[in-house]
């Protein structure tokens, strides 16, 4: 039961979120402009890296607020959290 | 004479007190304090288990949670398949029966009380043997915030009932000394009793507290019987000690055949003999030592064998001293045993070279390989065990962020290096979580033993001719010599193989006394250094949970939360039988007197049709969305455009995902120019609300729209079928309700019954109908009050079966079950709903290739050829049900009923090119059976949509 750092309440438990994925994949401005494979892109297309990942997170069971949070797939350690479209604060290699 | 072999004095046990329990179906004596191997040891009982494959009787191993062998069925209280009798408390009354291998579950429900609590804390300690009592009282000083939770009824581990001195004294009145300091600490808290069972992320560990089963019937009914802890902490000290391992030799399972250091604890933590003459074999110096502790008990040494070539060290002379003489570099080789397998001699031999064995009398052969760390924990959080040759066992390996391992789990076996290293583990941890504060308190002062030498790994002994079949490496799985040799004949490396094709490890015991001697003996078998080998991995429970605890309080009604709408009661009282829908109930159907569903539906379908009819429609989610930009949103979110609906007017939505397909569907009205009402599906009602949020917050924060359920502020009322107008005119008139003034698709403000109201004109039945929607708390008398109106007219109630028998003959969708989350809304039929002009979410992905291709399964109607037969929904169809397999299938059923307008069976489904199938006889396919169907539109009924205006 990972521990997530809530920027507006504080550590809660994993249940109370709902995992949004990869964060900063921006809906794209103009889809009808993206070429089927831009857009298939969009759709289906995410990292998955091993180490420091940028991901959205849904604090859906309490303050019902999106933010973004710097977290290590393998130690699950977050390294920061953050507001929706500001970008990553510093972040560890 | 009763416990003949109970010593005259000593123990942690109450001998003022006489219980008297029953096992295997004779009465025996034990004393509080006993657990049941000590009271059965003490009554000189050895035979209690079998070998599951062997059936060989099997006695008391060890004397902890490593127990391989001691696992009873308790039938008194609640009962209980498969307890480890090591840790079973005796009480008055306990009944229990030894197990082959399993035990079973009792008949009759557990009624005991189960409960859970979250608890948070600066240090949990696990473990409160003299490193972890250590910890706990340099963390707890400080004012941290410290769990201590430890397995046994009392803390001290090898410290009960043991010979060990600190600070001059004897190390209990050290034990005492500190738990009634650990007891003046407000913000310490000590669980005995309690298992921590699991290391999860984040330092979340689960542990189990047994509260009463020791108090057996005494228990009281109110105090909940397990409770399960769910502890954060933020620092976790590690003080689990160590698990004896044994060395193997042929018939080492016979009933004498006990672990070292367990023998000696039965003799001074219980005051029990383990045994009258017996054989000490041993690895290191804890084998000397336990033989010590035996002689000093009164147990006659027959022999003490050392697999090393070691002379000297403490434990030698303190054996010289009692007339003892240490067989260096010889070890046990077999046994023999009485009638009834007992043991009653072992033959020894020298470790090296066949030199002749010798047999030697005994009723007790003590073994010990050697200590194993208790790593489970430490290995859960994430830690990797490594092979230290030093102490011939497994240790952590690279330290844990905030996870301390001290004492025995990390090796340090000597006592005072205990003592300071968990004092020291303690008081850092507690400064790194809580800032620390106050003097560091010293740990208690007491000798250092000089050893005789580093601990040997030796993991069998036996004769080079020794039948490896009777060499048992598993006690509890019957596993044998001969198996992991197979598996290495087989080309098996791995342990993680090798456990799952022997099996050894895989038992209740998980292996805590041999999986590390397999790991031993697969390295020489493989010639391979032991750490190469490895450890299996080591996964939560590190003791088995019953369900009944994971449940808790949530069983029956307290399962899940239950919503019923303001008009539960009446459709009690109306007999309606309950669907759940999610976590709603709702009425299904309302059947008269002896109907059954079938005779109700097509009676309350006809009210609908022909006269008319009311439903609770109260659980519809409903949203309310405020703001100037609403409109803007809304056009982004559904395929239509709601921004150019005039207030009081209102319109059906699509929901699209980003890749196309249908996400929900419903009816959203304008209230004003700056405020909507939406309605979604009842089970999607959350999901939507999430849905319209991550657009808001993530995408679109620039927009002035806010989201807000109201699903459970209204309770409706549909009114349904050609009377439902003249109902209506009743209940509100001041309301202008003729078809002009009030034309479909259009929302009303009136009085309804008295009641401030809201009402739309909409129709889920193809009928005229007129949803009725009131503040929740005047549900119920809206309810009543439409009943009692539409009374002359012959209203009828109706249900979830009747609605979607009316809404499927009308070719009506409900997302999610005519959908599922591959279908577009193209494929639903639904493409006059979807704007060409307008981008929405998902509207690039229709264009993808995949989604416009004409061969997309698209939802067509069914008529079976038979007119009775209701096909199942998923039936699988096909063009010929006889062709050779793989039959290529076309698609499936996706809603099917009887319908009482058509007067036959009809059916929704999902088939791959849809309509370019119309008229062609398909066969749907279920439980083996061919149902031939003609491929028809998916509108059966008032095709023309001449009925909504009544
Ligand atoms: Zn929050």
């Amino acid at each position: 039961m990972l521990s997530v750092p809530c920027p507006w309440c504080g550590p809660r438990d994993e249940t109370e979120f709902r995992y949004g994925g990869q964060a900063h994949v921006a809906y794209p401005a103009d889809p009808a402009a993206c070429s089927d494979a831009e857009w298939a892109g969009y759709l289906f297309m995410r990292d998955n890296p091993k180490g420091w990942f940028a991901e959205r997170w849904f604090h859906s069971a309490g303050c019902r607020r999106w933010f973004n949070a710097v977290r290590h797939t393998v130690t699950y350690e977050f390294a920061a959290v953050y507001a929706p479209f500001t970008q990553p604060p510093g972040v560890p290699s | 004479m009763s416990q003949p072999f109970r010593r005259a004095a000593g123990g942690r046990i109450d001998r003022s007190r006489t219980l008297t329990f029953h096992f295997e179906g004779r009465a025996y004596e034990a004393h509080p304090g006993d657990t049941l191997s000590s009271a059965l040891l003490a009554n000189g009982v050895r035979v209690v288990a079998r070998g599951p494959y062997t059936g060989r009787p099997r006695g008391t191993y060890g004397i902890g949670a490593e127990e391989p062998n001691a696992f009873v069925q308790v039938d008194s209280g609640p009962g209980e398949p498969m307890v480890r009798a090591t840790q079973l408390e005796v009480y008055d009354g306990l009944v229990a029966r030894s197990l082959a291998g399993k035990g079973s579950l009792g008949e009759e429900p557990d009624d005991s009380r189960y409960d859970k609590t979250w608890a948070h804390c600066d240090v949990l300690v696990v473990g409160a043997g003299p490193a972890g009592l250590a910890a706990a009282h340099a963390a707890g000083v400080t004012g941290a915030r410290v769990i201590l939770a430890d397995e046994r009824p009392e803390p001290g581990g090898d410290l009960l009932g043991g010979r060990a001195h600190l600070d001059g004294r004897p190390a209990m009145d050290w034990v005492t000394d500190l738990r009634a300091r650990l007891a003046g600490l407000p913000e310490v808290r000590v669980l005995p009793r309690t298992t921590v069972t699991g290391a999860y992320d984040g330092n979340f560990l689960v542990a189990v507290q047994r509260r009463t089963e020791h108090l057996g019937p005494a228990a009281p009914a109110h105090v909940a019987r397990q409770r399960l802890w769910h502890i954060r902490a933020g620092q976790v000290v590690l003080a689990t000690g160590a698990h004896e391992r044994p060395i193997l030799f042929p018939d080492n399972d016979r009933p004498g055949v006990m672990l070292a250091a367990a023998a000696a604890g039965y003799a001074w933590r219980y005051g029990v003999l383990p045994g009258r003459r017996a054989v000490v074999a041993g690895a290191h110096d804890g084998a000397l030592w336990a033989a010590v502790d035996l002689v000093d008990a009164g147990v006659e040494l027959a022999a003490v064998l050392d697999a090393r070539h070691l002379a000297g060290g403490q434990a030698h002379r303190a054996l010289r001293d009692r007339g003892v003489v240490v067989a260096a570099g010889h070890g046990v080789v077999g046994t023999d045993a009485d009638a009834d397998g007992v043991l009653t001699a072992a033959w020894v031999a020298p470790v090296d070279g066949d030199g002749q064995a010798r047999r030697i009398a005994c009723d007790l052969l003590a073994t010990s390989g050697g200590w194993n760390p208790a790593v489970h924990l430490y290995s859960q959080a994430g830690g990797r065990p490594r092979w230290s040759d030093d102490h011939a066992a497994f240790v952590p390996g690279d330290p844990l962020p905030a996870v301390a391992c001290v004492g025995a789990a990390a090796g340090t076996f000597d006592l005072a290096d205990a003592l300071a290293e968990g004092a020291e583990a303690g008081w850092q941890a507690a400064a790194a979580t809580h800032g620390g504060g106050g003097e560091e308190p010293l740990p208690p002062a007491t000798d250092s033993v000089a050893s005789a030498g580093a601990p040997a790994a030796c993991w069998i002994t036996a004769r080079a001719d020794s039948p490896p079949e009777t060499i048992f490496v598993d006690l509890q799985r019957d596993a044998t010599l001969r198996d992991v040799r197979r598996a290495v004949g087989a080309g098996m490396r791995a342990s993680e193989h090798v456990k799952r094709f022997t099996t050894a490890g895989t038992a209740a015991d998980q292996g805590r006394t041999t999986g590390v001697t397999t790991v031993g003996v697969l390295a020489g078998l493989l010639g391979l250094p032991v750490g190469a080998v490895g450890t299996t991995t080591y996964r939560p429970p590190y003791a088995p949970i019953s369900f009944a605890l994971l449940a808790g309080r949530d069983r029956g009604r307290l399962l899940d939360p239950e919503r019923r709408t303001p008009m539960h009661e009446r459709h009690e009282a109306d007999g309606a039988v309950f669907e759940n829908v999610g976590q709603w109930k709702r009425p299904w159907y309302y059947p008269a007197p002896g109907e059954d569903l079938d005779q109700a539906v097509l009676r309350e379908c006809r009210a609908a049709r022909e006269g008319v009819a009311m439903m609770d429609v109260s659980t519809l989610g409903k949203i309310d969305l405020r703001g100037p930009d609403v409109g803007e949103f809304l056009d982004r979110v559904y395929t239509n455009r709601f921004s150019t609906l005039r207030v009081g007017q209102c319109r059906y939505g699509v929901m699209c995902r980003a890749d196309g397909m249908v996400f929900d569907d419903g009816v959203t009205a304008r209230l004003a120019p700056d405020r909507y009402h939406m309605t979604t599906t009842t089970g999607n009602a959350a999901a939507v609300l999430d849905w319209l949020d991550e657009w808001l917050q993530t995408e679109w924060p620039d927009l002035r729209v806010s989201a807000t359920s109201v699903t459970d502020q209204w309770a409706a009322v549909a009114v349904v079928g050609p009377g439902s107008r003249e109902v209506l005119r009743r209940l509100a008139p001041s309301l202008d309700v003729s078809a002009e003034a009030f034309p479909f698709l259009t929302v009303r403000d009136a009085t309804v019954a008295g009641i401030p109201a809201r009402v739309f004109r909409i129709s889920f039945t193809g009928e005229l109908s007129y949803e009725i929607n009131v503040p929740a708390w005047y549900g119920l008398a809206l309810w009543d009050a439409v009943a009692e109106a539409g009374r002359p007219a012959g209203i009828t109630p109706y249900g979830t079966e009747t609605m979607h028998v009316l809404r499927a003959e009308k070719g009506f969708i409900v997302a999610g079950q005519d959908t599922d989350g591959t279908v577009t809304p193209h494929d639903a039929g639904l493409g006059w709903a979807v704007s060409t002009v307008k981008p929405f979410i998902g509207g690039r992905s229709l264009a993808r290739p995949d989604t416009a291709r004409n061969d997309r399964k698209r939802l067509v109607g069914l008529l079976p050829a038979d007119p009775s037969v209701v096909l199942a929904e998923g039936a699988q169809l096909v063009v010929d049900a006889d062709a050779p397999t793989p039959v290529p299938m076309l698609g499936h059923v996706t809603s099917s009923y009887r319908s009482a307008a058509l007067g036959r069976s009809f059916a929704l489904a999902l088939v791959a090119g849809g309509l370019t199938h119309r008229g062609e006889t398909l066969q749907a396919v279920d439980g083996g059976q061919a149902h031939p169907v003609v491929v028809t539109e998916p509108v059966f009924y008032d095709a023309e949509g001449a009925r909504r205006d009544g």
